[in-house]
This record gives C-alpha cells, structure tokens and sequence, in this order.
C-alpha cells in the first residue's frame, strides 16, 4: 500500500471524525445483539445467541415468524424496483421521444406530484385501497410505494433517453425493427447504466419503507421487516438485545445485495453511450 | 443486388409552419449514384428522411420502380442507409451490428453467419468483426456502417453525409472504395452532402439544393460548366466563381469595370460571372492586388478591380505583392451570365 501524501491524511482524518458516529451505532448494534446486557459500550451479561432466538421461534408473542416477514421485504422490494423500472422506463422513452398533446404540462405534472411527501396524501390512499379492496394487501403497498417514486424516476431515465442519438434509432427503423423492437433491443440496453442505478434505489428505498406499510397493513401475515422490527418496541417495556438482533438481521440483506452486485453497481458509471 | 429506379413526384414536406420541402420532382436510374448536395437546413437530409420513411410526406409521391413506397413503414422499402454518426448500436458487436438487420428479419443462424463474413470481407473488417464499435477507428466504424447498410441486399442505398466525421486523408480513399462498390453492386444510391467536392467526385448526377428546392439537377461537369443559377454558380466550385453586379448594355458594366460579353442577353441589370481560374492575367482589365494566399501550387488573388472584388486563380512564381497593379482579361467563352434573378442567361 503506498502511503498516502502528506495534505491527504488531513483529509482522511476528518473522514473518520464524521464516521465515528455511524461507526459506534454499528458497533453498538452488534455487542447489544450477542450479549445479554450492554451499559454504553461495554458489555455486561453473558455472552450469547440469546438475542437471535427470533430466528427459530416459530412465534414471539402472536407476531408471525420472521421468515415471513422477511419473505414480504424481499416481494416488496423486488416488486416495486421491478414495476418502477418498467413503467418509468417505457413512460420515459415516450416523453422524450414522441410528440404529443400537453407533453410539457404533463412533465410539470409528474414532477409536482414528486413534491408530496407520500405521508400528506396518506388518508387518501387508504380510501383509494379500500374501495379497489387492496388494504391490507402486500400488492397494495407495493403499488402505492412504485407509484409514488415513479416521477423521480421518469425524470431519470427521460435525461438517459434525451442522451441517446435520433441517429442510432432512425438506422434501427430502416434495417426493419418495429418501435417496439427498438425501444427494446436498441434503446433498453443503451440505458442500463439508469436502469441499474434506478432500480438500486429504489430497491433500497422499498426496503427501508415504514410509513406506507404501518398504515396500509395490518395483519400479521403481510408484514415487512421494518414492521416486524417496529413491533418490538414497547411503551412500557423495550427489549433493546432482541431490537439489536432484528436490526442487524433486517440490514444483512442489504450488505449481502451490495458486497455481491458491487462490480455491476460500480460499473453504472463506466459503461457509458458513447459509441 | 439489382437498382430500382427511384421516381419522386411533387413532394411537400412541413414541419408546422415550415416549409422544409416546397417541391420536388426527380428520378433516379437504375445503378445510379446521385448526390443531394446544399448548404445545411436545404431539405436535403429531409427528402433523404422521406426516402428513408422516418418522415411521411406532406404531399407528393414516391416510386421505387412502379412501386409507390411514401406511405410504407421503413422496414417495408427494402433500403439501406448509413448515417453522420455512423448509428452503431455501441452494446453490440461489429458481427452483431452487422447481423442486426438480418436478424430482424428472421433469417437462419448459418446464413447469417455467411452473409456478415461475406460483407465483412468485401469491406475489410474482417478482423475488428468481434470488438464493439468503441473499439475499433473511425474508418472501420464507417465501414461497419456500410456493411449493416449493405448485408440485407437492398433495392436502395441512402448515404447521409458519411464521410464527413472521417480524417481527411482516409475521406479520399473511402470516397473511391464506397464509390467502386456502388458500381459493383450496381445499387441504386442517394448520397447526401455540403462537401461539393465529394458531391461532383463520387455521383452520377447531383441534385443542388437550396432553401427546399432543387436549383438544377445535372452531370457534375454541367454543373459546374453551365450552373443554371447564382446559387449553383457561387456553391459548386472552389474557390467560388466571381459573381458581379451590373448592367449589361451591349457589353457588362459594373462600377468602373466594362466587360465585352457574348451575346445572348437582352441588356438590363444582371449578373456576371468567371470562376478564379478562368481569369486571365494579360489584357487589358486593370486590377489592384488587394491579398494573396498561397494555396500551395497556386496563389489566389484577391484583386480590386474597378471597384469590384474578385478573386484570381495565379500560377505559383507570379510575382505579384499587394498594392502592385495586374493587368487582366475575362476570356468570353469562361464567362457566366445571369439575369436580375439570378437565372441563367443561355447562350
């Protein structure tokens, strides 16, 4: 390893400084999880798995098992990266390359819409989901929380697809592809990078969902992990040993989904448009 | 491959208020390679477009043999087309580049492998036909280029300006190799382009346009010995021909400067002009030297005469400085003559 210049280890110095604080939580999260009683930083209790015991209870205390919990995360997740992708894409793709009536209102439109955070129209929703009979519905959430990224990423992926050249898809229309043909085997891959980066966020963004499920669900059986993982904190009574185990438990995916995917997430920005 | 012959009837085209397109009738030979030359925003790239079906016309009719086409999605025109940019798909490969038309239409696997080596080879890509386009120079993406034109057999070859993003020395040598080629498949070909010296090098014919309409469609050599109007005369040519203002009343008179013309006028005011080359230094026209730039082999002139600007084409070793007086002649059978609107006075 080379050393680094001098005017850098102020820098890296200062790194650490503000790290330090997400550092300690984390640090803090792991010794609450394995030990029976931590006072600050310093464990206290034995030593032990008594703190994941959640994994293997079929039931703590009438909450469905975590397994399921964790089943729904991952449905959820998965879902709304895939139908946000999908439709922010082909949503996208008409915006900026088709002529039509209110095209510019509509883009102001979506963008206003961006500008309501999604706990301001709340009550509305829950009308909106009982009358289409979605409550309670891991499928009505997932539609709700996709709808409601959607403007940010039609915005993204219309910047993508102003980028690619007319050129490129006039020369695919004259050697015999259809639009969609296009859209698909020519333009789709041409923006992968977008592609790649929206669907990470919002993969992530569903996965740390709270408010939406709190309010849309409420059986058991539809629960996320943040749900599972906000269950446990009591008013009277908060068992912190068992809320650190559950946490790390709810985060592990997402370390896991980064370690494994890291060369393709890195790569968003190195695989470029240009021919 | 086998050329259509290519029949355009009244074509209009519109893009809201503007008329990009005002009038257009023109046929194409079998096997003939006819270039749309003109300044950008001409509506040369726009009947190129309206061949091509990315545009559908406003008005007007397009043939290919005794087919009508002008209503047809592209895929249905059987045309080839390369671009400015070349237009490769940068995710692909140079082979499936090349196959992508082929595969579009659903051919086997075996025979597109064939028809893609073939095409390859006859455009000596052979070797990039693996690496993406990013990977490859420029000449070779032009020529990958032509090839995805090319692979499918088409009845039509549209070219949009696809020298111009090349080095000028490699610009010479494709512009033989895709003209050579042209000949031997004998393909119908419509070449677009702002470079006249390409235009006049590589077509059969050129059609000159200028503000959507076609000025005159002729040989190069007649369109650059009789150009029809100012516009053709003063666009077709380097350095540009002279152009003068002035009257013509027995002879041209312009300012201080009375020329002896041929006849064929009916007097009036009108334009004259003489290429740079075509203008003699003995005689006894009076010119000041104003500049000179060397152009290597020759020197050109810019020279004060009788009030009027010109430039003079002079051989190398004249001596000459600027502020010296040259003594010049206009020899009749190298002079132009156009009417107040600019039309061609024939002789």
């Amino acid at each position: 390893m080379p050393l680094l210049p001098q005017r850098w280890r102020l820098f890296v110095i200062l790194l650490i400084v503000i790290g330090l604080p997400i550092l300690t939580g984390l640090v803090w999260l792991i010794l609450t999880s394995l030990f029976d009683r931590v006072h600050g930083l310093i464990p206290q209790g034995p030593f032990g798995p008594e703190n994941w015991r959640f994994l293997v209870e079929p039931s703590i205390q009438g909450r469905p098992p975590v397994w399921v919990a964790l089943f729904n995360s991952i449905v959820f997740s998965a879902a709304v990266a895939v139908i946000e992708v999908l439709v922010s894409a082909m949503a996208a793709y008409a915006i900026s390359r088709m002529q039509f009536p209110f095209r510019r209102t509509y883009l102001g439109f979506v963008l206003m819409l961006h500008a309501f955070p999604a706990i301001s129209l709340i009550i509305a929703i829950f009308y909106v989901l009982r009358i289409l009979g979605l409550f309670d519905t891991l499928m009505g959430v997932i539609l709700v929380k996709a709808s409601l990224e959607l403007p940010l990423g039609i915005w993204l992926m219309k910047g993508f697809f102003d980028n690619l050249s007319w050129e490129m898809e006039m020369g695919a229309l004259v050697d015999g592809a259809s639009r969609w043909t296009v859209f698909w085997r020519i333009a789709l891959p041409m923006v992968r990078p977008g592609i790649l980066a929206l669907g990470t966020f919002a993969m992530l963004s569903a996965w740390g969902e709270f408010i939406l499920p709190f309010t849309l669900i409420v059986s058991g059986k539809s629960w996320t992990m943040a749900l599972y993982l906000q269950s446990f904190m009591g008013e009277a009574f908060t068992d912190y040993g068992l809320m650190a185990g559950v946490g790390l438990f709810y985060v592990l995916p997402v370390v896991l989904f980064f370690l494994l995917g890291q060369k393709y997430l890195l790569n968003i920005y190195s695989g470029g448009v240009k021919g | 491959m086998s050329g259509v012959t290519v029949r355009i009837e009244g074509l209009v085209k519109h893009f809201g208020r503007v008329e990009a397109l005002k009038m257009l009738d023109l046929e194409l030979k079998p096997g003939e390679l006819v270039a749309f030359l003109g300044p950008s925003g001409c509506g040369k790239t726009t009947t190129l477009l309206l061949m091509a079906g990315i545009y559908k016309p406003t008005a007007g009719e397009i043939y290919f043999d005794d087919n009508r086409v002008d209503q047809l999605h592209p895929r249905e025109r059987d045309i080839g087309m390369v671009f400015q940019s070349y237009a490769l798909y940068p995710h692909l490969s140079l082979f499936e580049n090349i196959a992508f038309p082929l595969r579009l239409q659903r051919v086997v696997k075996s025979e597109v492998k064939r028809k893609v080596e073939q095409t390859a080879e006859l455009l000596g890509i052979t070797e990039q036909l693996q690496r993406r386009p990013g990977m490859v120079s420029g000449g070779q993406q032009q020529r990958a280029a032509l090839a995805r034109a090319l692979v499918k057999e088409p009845q039509l070859l549209l070219l949009d300006e696809p020298l111009s993003n090349l080095d000028a020395l490699i610009r010479l040598s494709a512009r033989a190799e895709i003209r050579r080629l042209q000949q031997d498949l004998s393909i119908t070909s419509i070449l677009v382009t702002h470079d006249q010296a390409e235009a006049l090098a590589m077509a059969d014919r050129v059609a000159c346009f200028s503000v959507g309409e076609v000025q005159q469609y002729a040989t190069p050599d007649e369109l650059y010995e009789r150009p029809a109007n100012t516009f053709v005369a003063g666009f077709v040519g380097f350095p540009p021909m002279n152009l003068i203002e002035g009257t013509f009343n027995g002879g041209f008179k312009a300012k201080d400067l009375g020329v002896a013309v041929p006849d064929g006028h009916s007097g009036g005011k009108g334009h004259l002009g003489i290429r740079p080359e075509d203008v003699r230094f003995d005689g006894d026209i009076l010119g000041k030297v104003l500049l000179i730039e060397s152009l290597g082999r020759d020197a050109l002139l810019t020279l004060d005469v009788g009030g009027n600007i010109l430039k003079a084409m002079a051989a190398k070793g004249m001596e000459s400085r600027p502020g010296d007086e040259v003594k010049l002649s206009f020899p009749q059978q190298w002079l132009h003559l156009f009417d107040v609107n600019g039309e061609r006075l024939d002789r």
